[in-house]
C-alpha cells in the first residue's frame, strides 16, 4: 500500500486531530510511569517513617531493629568494592587505552552481556564455588564476590567511556614530555577522567547496595551485629526480603523502615552523582 | 621478540586483568553445568518437559517455570513497551525543551529503585490496586474465558507481569529515547516538506527509520525481565510441581529465578539443590540467547548512527 493511502490524505481535520490524540496518549504514557515511582516513594516515606528512630537504625535484629543490616550493607560495600574497583578500572584502562583489537571487543562484547546477567545466577556461582567449596560457611567474602561480578562490568564500562572523552592531546602533551605510555595513563588519562570515574563507581555502588537476589544464596542473614569474616552476616535488602514475608505487623514495618533507609541511600548516590556529573558538563561547555 | 620494557608489562598486565569479563562468564558456565549433571543425568529430557518438583520422588522437571518466565516476560512487554515507546516518542520528539530532562531523569530514577523495595510495593501496594481494578471486574465479567478464570487473590502471575512492566520501562524507554534522537533531522525535514503533521513524521518515518533499534530495546527489555529475581518471587505466589503450570492469570506461579531464590537454600537432598542449579542452567541459556541478539541489534544500529552522523 502506498504512503499516500496509509496517511489518509482526504481529510486534514483527522489527520490533525490523530496528531492531538497521539501527544496526549504519549503523555499519558509517561504520566502511568512516573505514579509507580511516585507511589513508591510515598509509601516507603509514610510506612517507613514510623519506624525510624535511633534504637532502630543502631539495635541489633533480635528486637526487628536494622542495625546489623546497616553495618552488613557497607561492609559488603567496602568488600564488594576492594575486589571490583580496581579490576572494573583497569579493564576499562586496557579496554580505552589498547582496545582497538578483536580480543578487546570480545571483552566488551561480554561486558555487555554480563550487565544484563540474571543475577540470580551470579548467587549460585558464588554460593557453590565460595560457601560450599571454599570456606563451608555463609559469609561476607561469598556476598562480596557475587556482588564484584555484578560490579565489575559496570565500572568497567564507565571507566572506558570517560576515558574515551579526555581529549587526545592531554596524552600527546604527556608523552612529549618524554613520559612513559603506562605512567602517562595511570598519572595523566586516569586523573583527567576523574569525573566520569567516580560518577560510574557510585552509580555501581548504588545498583550493589540494593541488589538482593545474590547476596540471598551467600550471606544468609544475622540477627547480630558482624562477627568476622567466616560468618553470616545481614545486609539491608535481604532483611526487607525476609522480614515482608513475615505476618506480624511489626516485621512489616521492620521492612518498610529498612526500605526507606535502603532508597535513601540509592537516591542520595543516584541523584548527586548527576546533578554533580550536570554541573560539570556545563563548565565545560 | 617483546622487549620487557614498562609499557609490554603495563599492557600485559591490564590485558591479562580485562580477561575477568571471559572468567566471570566462565567461571559461572562452569558451575552450572558441573551443579547440574546430577539432576540431568538422573532426569534427561524429563527435566526440561517435566512438570513435578517432588524431593520425595526424585523427580524434578522444569517445564512450569519455562512458562511461567515466558508468560510474565510476555505480560511484562505486552504492557511495558508501548509505554516505553510512548515515553520516548514524548520526551524526545513533544515535550518542551526545558522539561525534557526532568522527565528522563524521572524514568531513569525508576531504574535506580531496588528490586526487592518494587517488590516490598508490589506485595503491600499494587497488589490490592490489580486486584480491585483489573482482576476482579476480568473475573466477573469475562471470567468463562479460561485466561481470566479462577479465584483472584493479586498475588499471581499477572501481577507479576505488570511489576516487570513497569521494571523494563527504564530499560526499553532509554535505548528508544537513543534510536530515536539517533535518527537524523534530515528524515524529519524532509518529511514535514511534504506536509506531514507530526504524529505522521514519528510513525511513518521516524519510526520507521529506528525500527531495529527499538527491536533492540525491546529485547533488552526482555532480557531484564527474564532474569528479574526478587520482584518476581515476592508477588507471584510461589507455586511449586504440576500446580505451578500456568492455565490462568489469576493464579499463582512460577518463574525460573524466583523459584531458586525461594527454594534453593531449603533443599534437602543432593539431588534438589542440582535440580535448582539446573534450573539455573537453563535460565541461563535463555538469557544468554537473549542477550546476543539484543547486543547485535543495538550495535548494529549505533554503529549507523556513529558512521551516518560524524
Amino acid at each position: 500500500m502506498p504512503l499516500s493511502e496509509k496517511l489518509n490524505l482526504h481529510s486534514y481535520s483527522l489527520r490533525k486531530f490523530k496528531n492531538k490524540f497521539f501527544y496526549v496518549l504519549c503523555l499519558i504514557c509517561l504520566i502511568i510511569a512516573i505514579v509507580p515511582l511516585l507511589s513508591i516513594l510515598f509509601e516507603v516515606i509514610v510506612r517507613g517513617a514510623p519506624a525510624i528512630n535511633w534504637q532502630f537504625l543502631t539495635g541489633n535484629g533480635l528486637r526487628n531493629n536494622i542495625g546489623p543490616a546497616i553495618q552488613g550493607t557497607l561492609i559488603l560495600i567496602g568488600l564488594t568494592s576492594a575486589i571490583g574497583i580496581p579490576i572494573g578500572i583497569l579493564t576499562g584502562v586496557y579496554l580505552a587505552e589498547y582496545g582497538n583489537n578483536k580480543y578487546a571487543t570480545w571483552i566488551r562484547t561480554i561486558n555487555d552481556i554480563l550487565t544484563g546477567f540474571p543475577s540470580i545466577i551470579v548467587g549460585i556461582t558464588a554460593y557453590s564455588l565460595i560457601v560450599v567449596g571454599l570456606t563451608g560457611t555463609f559469609s561476607p567474602m561469598a556476598g562480596a564476590v557475587a556482588l564484584a561480578f555484578i560490579m565489575i562490568p559496570i565500572v568497567a564500562r564507565t571507566t572506558e567511556e570517560s576515558l574515551k572523552l579526555v581529549p587526545n592531546s592531554v596524552r600527546e602533551a604527556s608523552m612529549a614530555l618524554g613520559i612513559h605510555r603506562w605512567r602517562t595513563t595511570l598519572s595523566v588519562m586516569l586523573p583527567s577522567a576523574k569525573g566520569g570515574l567516580i560518577t560510574g563507581i557510585v552509580l555501581a555502588i548504588a545498583r550493589i547496595a540494593g541488589e538482593t537476589a545474590p547476596i540471598l544464596l551467600t550471606i544468609l542473614g544475622n540477627f547480630y551485629f558482624f562477627q568476622g569474616l567466616n560468618a553470616p552476616i545481614d545486609a539491608l535488602p535481604l532483611r526487607i526480603y525476609l522480614s515482608s514475608r513475615s505476618h506480624l505487623q511489626i516485621e512489616q514495618t521492620q521492612a518498610w523502615g529498612a526500605a526507606l533507609v535502603l532508597i535513601l541511600i540509592v537516591l542520595t548516590l543516584n541523584i548527586c552523582v548527576r546533578l554533580a556529573s550536570r554541573g560539570r558538563n556545563k563548565g565545560t561547555r | 621478540m617483546i622487549k620487557l620494557t614498562g609499557d609490554n608489562i603495563f599492557k600485559t598486565l591490564i590485558a591479562i586483568i580485562a580477561a575477568s569479563a571471559i572468567i566471570i562468564i566462565l567461571l559461572n558456565t562452569y558451575v552450572l553445568v558441573t551443579g547440574s549433571t546430577n539432576v540431568l543425568s538422573t532426569s534427561g529430557v524429563e527435566f526440561i518437559t517435566g512438570k513435578n518438583w517432588d524431593p520425595a520422588t526424585s523427580s524434578f522437571g522444569v517445564l512450569p517455570y519455562i512458562l511461567g518466565t515466558l508468560l510474565t516476560s510476555a505480560i511484562a512487554l505486552l504492557v511495558g513497551v508501548p509505554l516505553s515507546l510512548g515515553i520516548a516518542i514524548f520526551i524526545v520528539e513533544m515535550a518542551p525543551k526545558p522539561i525534557r530532562t526532568t522527565f528522563s531523569y524521572l524514568v531513569e530514577m525508576l531504574a535506580a529503585v531496588p528490586s526487592v523495595i518494587y517488590g516490598l510495593w508490589g506485595l503491600f501496594v499494587l497488589r490490592f490496586w490489580v486486584l480491585n481494578y483489573i482482576e476482579i471486574p476480568l473475573n466477573t465479567y469475562l471470567g468463562w474465558i479460561p485466561l481470566f478464570s479462577g479465584n483472584p487473590t493479586g498475588i499471581d502471575i499477572l501481577t507479576a507481569g505488570l511489576i516487570l512492566a513497569i521494571m523494563i520501562i527504564p530499560t526499553v524507554a532509554s535505548v528508544s529515547r537513543e534510536v530515536i534522537s539517533a535518527v537524523p533531522n534530515s528524515i524529519r525535514e524532509g518529511a514535514y516538506g511534504i506536509g506531514a503533521t507530526k504524529w505522521e513524521v514519528i510513525r511513518h518515518w521516524v519510526l520507521n527509520y529506528g525500527r531495529s533499534g527499538i527491536f533492540g530495546a525491546v529485547i533488552l527489555g526482555l532480557g531484564r525481565a527474564i532474569g528479574e529475581t526478587m520482584a518476581v518471587t515476592m508477588v507471584i505466589g510461589n507455586a511449586t510441581g504440576p500446580r505451578a503450570m500456568p492455565t490462568s492469570l489469576f493464579q499463582q506461579g512460577q518463574t525460573l529465578p524466583s523459584l531458586i531464590a525461594n527454594g534453593f537454600s531449603d533443599s534437602t537432598t543432593p539431588l534438589q539443590s542440582s535440580a535448582y542449579i539446573g534450573a539455573g542452567l537453563v535460565l541461563l541459556a535463555i538469557s544468554l540467547l537473549i542477550n546476543i541478539v539484543a547486543h547485535v541489534m543495538v550495535t548494529r544500529v549505533l554503529k549507523v548512527k556513529g558512521g551516518a552522523v560524524e
